[in-house]
């Protein structure tokens, strides 16, 4: 099970973790009783695994649902069904006591580097605060170590004083990676990490990210509206479509030859800064369906430049169409008749 | 269409020109010189793109132009804007007013502050054409329905009776359009018109905009943080740091021979997309511009960009760059550009 969805090469990397099936529906209350009048089907049987030192991007847009799947994969929030298994242990339904020792392997770095920090807290102390929760050093030991994660992620030993306004974007994000190192976790989420930041600064971070993830043999689940940041930093990427993975792979071979119709328009649709870049641009019509209420079939059959009659009816699996590429597509997986 | 009856300016004649101009914002803490020095000229029909990171002063640069700024704290310290002749710093507030809208149209980046939430999406646009043209309310309404016809909006007189919370982030930014050319206006000014939508929907809603420009002839000043929008909707870009104008040129030069140490940094330091193709695999590392923006607040001597620039010499941190041609159409503020040149050129 651990080698669900395309693992891509082993080379001796342990998988840190795996999901299965992972489902998490919201319910959708009305009323004064608040009945449950519906659900969002947020993430809908979102299977993959990750290894030791390696990234899957997930990519999306907005409300297809990679945010709650990466608070889920966190046990932030209480999945509907499914299975997550961090290093070998079954988390899907621990209690909140026995995720203590988990959360310890697993740490988020949010999109919004004001909202996520204690503009109360000094610098030095939001870092030192997850060493002391856990009780793990204390003292002169802890003030070194609290120094030497500063140095490592390129803040100053003279900013742990500060409160975080005092710091600019970058330098905050920083902060928030230092917090989510402390504990030293194998898994790491990162849910927008550079997308609230200017270019430049944003090319600082992603350059962090990779060499810490190098030095500490860290899995990250990179999650990003930004194509070409993910494929900057991913060894593989699952592209998602209201709740569901469309297609993961191997970078290179998403980017080479894109199996969902989905992905090669997200693709298609991204501006290129480059002016002489000749492109076919496959301009997608329509919106993106409500989760509440999704379509029958293939969820993207609505917008589908593709579309078959089997589309709108069956719901196409996910399938490894060549090794270690999946899709959910009814052209790729079955001859579908026209 | 009566939108469509006006004639566009003939491509080589400058619709707007803006010449030194200096916007301060006069806080309790200190001035903050938003804007330092900023002069170019648009041409009819063209696209003009102004880029840079935040607070570079792009986005106060075209509240500048429309005389959109709260003042105080706002000032426009010096300057002039030439629109058809004329300061549009000078005009009185009545005339000015006939100019927003009808001859000069803004849409901004976030479509649902901008819109009126309690007022139906084919009223707001009815709105914006009764007052500056002066037609009947019903007139209006029908031209309103027109305009999100041509703005790509299905099933329009039904939705034209809808509320913004009732339209879509893609379809709310489409009323927005609808309302800045819905008078044809000569200029339209973009801020990040496409910075808060999903990649899907920005493909649609610039290849709108570009629709609209060759239909109607609009120039347009296309303010953006994405290179990429800027590679794929502008003919001519302004780059921006600190306030002031780093480097002016064609879309062309300006990626294939930067000429500012900025400018090449941006450049290099934004991942490309199919760069894992690359036969190296694309580079393990982006290239970072080291250090952060300067403080507007304080007095900025020499080159802003001086202390993160791998090029700065003794005069760069002592003595402003002065932005001069440095090729016919192409024109940098940099001192060392000679330098430049020689290692990447």
């Amino acid at each position: 099970m651990a080698e669900w969805a395309g693992n891509g090469e082993n080379n001796g990397k342990r998988t840190v973790l795996s999901v299965r099936d992972l489902t998490m529906h919201f319910p959708v209350k009305h009323g004064l009783f608040g009945q449950v009048s519906g659900h969002v089907y947020a993430v809908d049987g979102v299977s993959f695994s990750i290894r030791e030192g390696e990234t899957l991007g997930v990519v999306g847009e907005s409300g297809c649902g990679k945010t709650t799947l990466g608070k889920t994969v966190l046990r932030l929030l209480a999945p509907t069904a499914g299975q997550i298994v961090l290093r070998g242990q079954d988390i899907t339904r621990r209690s909140d006591r026995q995720m203590r020792e988990q959360r310890r392997q697993m740490q988020m770095v949010f999109q919004d580097p004001y909202s996520s920090l204690n503009p109360r807290m000094p610098c030095g102390q939001i870092v030192a605060e997850p060493l002391e929760i856990y009780d793990l050093v204390s003292g002169r030991e802890k003030d070194e170590l609290v120094t030497s994660l500063f140095e490592r992620v390129g803040l100053s030993a003279d900013q742990k004083a500060r409160y975080p306004h005092q710091l600019s974007g970058g330098q905050r994000q920083r902060l928030g990676i230092a917090r989510a190192l402390a504990l030293n976790p194998s898994l790491i989420v990162a849910d927008e990490p550079v997308s609230a930041l200017d270019v430049s600064v944003q090319a600082q971070v992603i350059n962090l990210l990779k060499d810490l993830q190098r030095e500490f043999n860290l899995a990250y689940l990179f999650i990003s509206h930004d194509l070409a940041v993910v494929e900057h930093i991913s060894h593989r990427i699952a592209v998602m479509y209201l709740g569901k993975v469309v297609e993961i792979a191997d970078k290179r071979a998403l980017f080479s030859s894109p199996l969902h119709p989905y992905s090669e328009a997200l693709l298609s649709a991204v501006p290129v800064p480059d002016p002489g870049a000749k492109r076919d641009q496959i301009i997608l019509r329509g919106d993106v369906p409500s989760p509440i209420n999704p379509p029958p079939g293939c969820a993207f059959h609505t917008r589908c430049p593709y579309v078959k009659d089997i589309c709108r009816t069956e719901v196409p699996a996910l399938q490894e169409v060549t090794e270690g590429h999946f899709a959910a597509c009814h052209l790729r997986t079955s001859a579908a008749p026209d | 269409m009566a939108v469509l009856e006006k004639i566009a300016a003939s491509p080589t004649e400058a619709v707007l020109k803006v010449e030194d101009l200096h916007t301060h914002f006069h806080t309790p803490d200190g001035v903050v010189r938003a804007v330092n020095g900023v002069s170019f000229e648009i041409r009819g029909g063209e696209t003009l793109a102004v880029v840079g990171e935040s607070g570079s002063g792009k986005s106060a640069t075209a509240l500048s132009i429309l005389r959109l700024l709260a003042m105080p704290p706002a000032k426009i310290a010096s300057g002039r804007i030439l629109y058809q002749g004329r300061d549009l710093l000078t005009l009185p507030d009545t005339e000015m007013r006939g100019i927003r809208g009808n001859n000069i149209s803004m849409i901004f980046q976030e479509p649902m502050t901008s819109l009126d939430p309690v007022m139906t999406v084919g009223k707001q646009v009815a709105e914006s054409i009764r007052l500056h043209q002066g037609t009947s309310k019903k007139e209006a309404l029908s031209r309103a329905v027109t305009a999100l016809e041509l703005v790509g909006i299905p099933e329009a007189a039904q939705r034209a009776k809808e509320y913004p919370f009732q339209l879509s982030g893609g379809m709310r930014q489409r009323i927005m359009i609808a309302i800045a050319m819905a008078c044809n206006p000569r200029l339209l000014i973009a801020d990040e018109p496409t910075t808060a939508l999903d990649v899907t929907i920005q493909a649609q809603i610039l290849n709108l905009m570009i629709d609209l420009k060759e239909r109607m002839g609009t120039a347009i000043i296309l303010i953006t943080h994405d290179l990429g929008v800027v590679a794929e909707m502008a003919q001519r870009v302004v780059v921006m740091y600190a306030g002031r104008m780093v480097e002016e040129s064609t879309v062309d030069q300006l990626f294939a021979r930067p000429m500012h140490p900025y400018t090449l940094g941006l450049l290099g330091s934004v991942p490309r997309l199919y760069s894992s193709l690359e036969p190296d695999g694309g580079a393990e590392r982006l290239q970072e511009i080291r250090g952060i923006v300067p403080s507007m607040r304080d007095d900025i001597i020499g080159c802003a960009f001086a202390p993160r620039c791998g090029f700065a010499t003794k005069r760069c941190h002592e003595v402003p760059p002065v932005l001069e041609e440095k090729q016919a159409g192409h024109r940098a503020a940099c001192w060392e550009t000679q330098a430049l040149l020689d290692r990447h050129g």
